[in-house]
């Protein structure tokens, strides 16, 4: 094919990692490995994001535990395990305790089909550097990453008070909204890539990372999992001026830190989801597999190119953190539901309608892009001659009166609105004016001859 | 390993450990000084609502949302086999799923208009 080849034409299923040389010990040290690198993880992210969010505040962040205050966070660890465990008396005991665990135990399930690196040998036995890999891997991650709304939710309802209560049932909402944009953004991912096994996704993506063509599913994803992890700007549930720490308000102790722990670990996820499915997982970048005939995409090297990936995701969390504002929650569901939502199916129709044409015509790519440009510059050029809403002509003369209290709570005017007087204010401007015009009539009655007096009657408003 | 499966069930093992593990070494670890006001739910001082207790209440609209959140979710799982086979179901699987689609824009669009999608 001349032109262009962005895009693989026939998509031939790449083959995934292959799992048959794994013993039930390699198996073993692969899962307690999970674990220990999502923890120890979780120690330098909570640390990383200290540090970072500091310095973005130009201040030094954590520097007094261990070499650059890196030990900070384990030493918070280590308090909140000798902290007293209290069980509120309201609480519905069992899923109260049951909540904190249920979190983590969740967000700690995806890392199972995420692929670190291609094959490596571990103890002579070589493996893929992955626990396990299935044709279902990606709806695996969504199963476990909505399993893990139970924790919150059920955290909020049996702490027995408000502000969890509050807390969780937003939680949810937010959650669940943002899944749908989220498992909708896949859906073109898949479509390119012809399979939903993480390892052959990766493999798919050895000509060109999918977050190119696919930009605004990227662009999707990346908003839909700041909202899924509850993350700045989207950390609606605890909203601290509203409700207090939502869900984990009534938690303490290890309880407490197990909701914490599971908040990092699902920022893990998601940044190990985007990396793996957007920005080829563990394939080195900048064209480094071209040297010395691929060495860099081999062994332990792609670990590397994996954790490089997953840390720039992590950093933008912060950044974002430390840029952005919260939403108020009408325009964060708004944005959800009809933003999100909608731009994704549109864009699934328009990746249909391009795959379909050139899987299943004659006509290869340079040419459907050719025509794709024509079609994109004439809408555009059309919509030069759609005349533009003219703005209602502004309301001149008299500024309306504004009732402060039409919505049954006050208000203040916008530019352009004038609150009347108040009525005790009212009360006081007769009496004035009164005043006034009576001592008027008196000086005007004592010295009709001097006429330099201030005759300010009405303009003279009183302040204040 | 022949079953792809039997992994999960691995970690899941080691991460119900380390759950467990962790909420029950503090409840041993951790002292235990009763205080009657540490035992009540917070609520900024003050004695907490009666009504939070054994249940609370929260806007219907949460509800809406969950609903409409399940319809939605099945379109967006049921188009993850076609999207797979999007090669081997070639354009009879491209207009099936077209058809769907508009079907189920259709009652998005409907709730949108009627405000399903409003907050207050």
């Amino acid at each position: 094919m001349p032109g262009l080849t962005l895009v693989p034409t026939q998509v031939a299923v790449a083959t995934g990692a292959d799992f048959s040389n794994d013993t039930w010990w390699i198996v073993a040290i692969k899962a307690v490995g999970v674990v220990v690198f999502l923890l120890t993880s979780v120690l330098v992210a909570i640390w990383f994001e200290r540090k970072v969010v500091a310095r973005m505040q130009i201040r030094p962040g954590p520097n007094v535990h261990g070499p650059f205050g890196l030990l900070q966070s384990l030493a918070d660890a280590m308090k909140l395990l000798l902290k007293e465990d209290i069980n509120v008396k309201a609480a519905d005991k069992v899923l109260y305790l049951l909540a904190p665990m249920i979190s983590v135990f969740a967000s700690l399930l995806i890392f199972a089909v995420i692929p670190l690196g291609p094959e490596v040998s571990i103890f002579g036995v070589v493996t893929p550097l992955q626990l396990t890999d299935f044709p279902v891997s990606v709806l695996y991650i969504l199963a476990a990453a909505s399993f893990g709304v139970y924790g919150i939710v059920l955290g909020g309802w049996a702490s027995g008070s408000t502000y969890p209560l509050l807390g969780g049932v937003r939680s949810t909402a937010q959650v669940i909204s943002y899944e749908l944009a989220m498992g909708l953004s896949l859906v073109s991912v898949f479509i390119l890539a012809g399979s939903m096994s993480t390892s052959q996704i990766v493999a798919s993506q050895e000509q060109i990372w999918w977050f190119l063509p696919l930009l605004p599913a990227f662009v999707i994803y990346f908003i839909s999992m700041v909202g899924e992890v509850n993350r700045l700007p989207f950390d609606l549930p605890e909203a601290e001026g509203e409700l207090v720490s939502g869900f984990m308000t009534e938690y303490s102790s290890m309880k407490f830190a197990w909701f914490f722990l599971a908040e990092y670990i699902n920022m893990l996820n998601v940044s190990a989801i985007a990396t793996t499915l957007f920005f080829g997982g563990w394939r080195a970048p900048f064209g480094l597999h071209l040297i010395n005939d691929g060495m860099f995409n081999e062994g332990w090297w792609p670990l590397l190119w994996f954790l490089a990936k997953l840390w720039t995701f992590m950093f933008l969390f912060v950044w974002i953190r430390g840029t952005l504002l919260r939403f108020r929650y009408d325009q964060f569901m708004k944005f959800g539901w009809k933003i999100l939502i909608p731009a994704a199916l549109v864009w699934i129709v328009m990746v249909a309608a391009v795959q379909s044409v050139r899987q299943f015509t004659d006509i290869d790519l340079q040419t459907l892009l050719i025509a794709l440009g024509v079609v994109a510059v004439v809408a555009i050029g059309l919509s030069f001659l759609i005349p533009e809403k003219k703005a209602p002509p502004a309301t001149e003369g008299e500024p309306e009166e504004f009732d402060a209290f039409a919505g049954g709570y006050p208000v203040p005017p916008l530019p352009g609105q004038t609150l009347p007087p108040s009525p005790r204010r009212r009360a006081r401007l007769a009496e004035e004016t009164e005043q006034r015009t009576a001592t008027a009539v008196l000086t005007a009655e004592a010295d009709a001859s001097t006429t330099d007096q201030p005759s300010d009657g009405e303009e003279e408003e009183p302040r204040g | 390993m022949s079953n792809p499966y039997v992994p999960i069930l691995v970690l899941m093992g080691v991460a119900a450990v380390l759950a467990l593990g962790g909420v029950g070494a503090s409840a041993i670890i951790g002292p235990k000084r009763y205080n009657r006001a540490k035992l009540e739910g917070y609520e900024c001082g003050i004695d907490p609502t009666p009504h939070a207790v054994g249940g609370g209440r929260f806007p219907i609209k949460y509800y809406l949302v969950a609903m409409t959140f399940i319809i939605f979710d099945i379109e967006v799982v049921f188009m993850y086999p076609w999207a797979v086979a999007f090669g081997e179901l070639a354009l009879f699987g491209v207009v099936a799923m077209m058809t769907f689609l508009v079907l189920i824009t259709v009652p998005f669009v409907y709730e949108w208009r009627r405000g399903g999608f409003e907050w207050d």
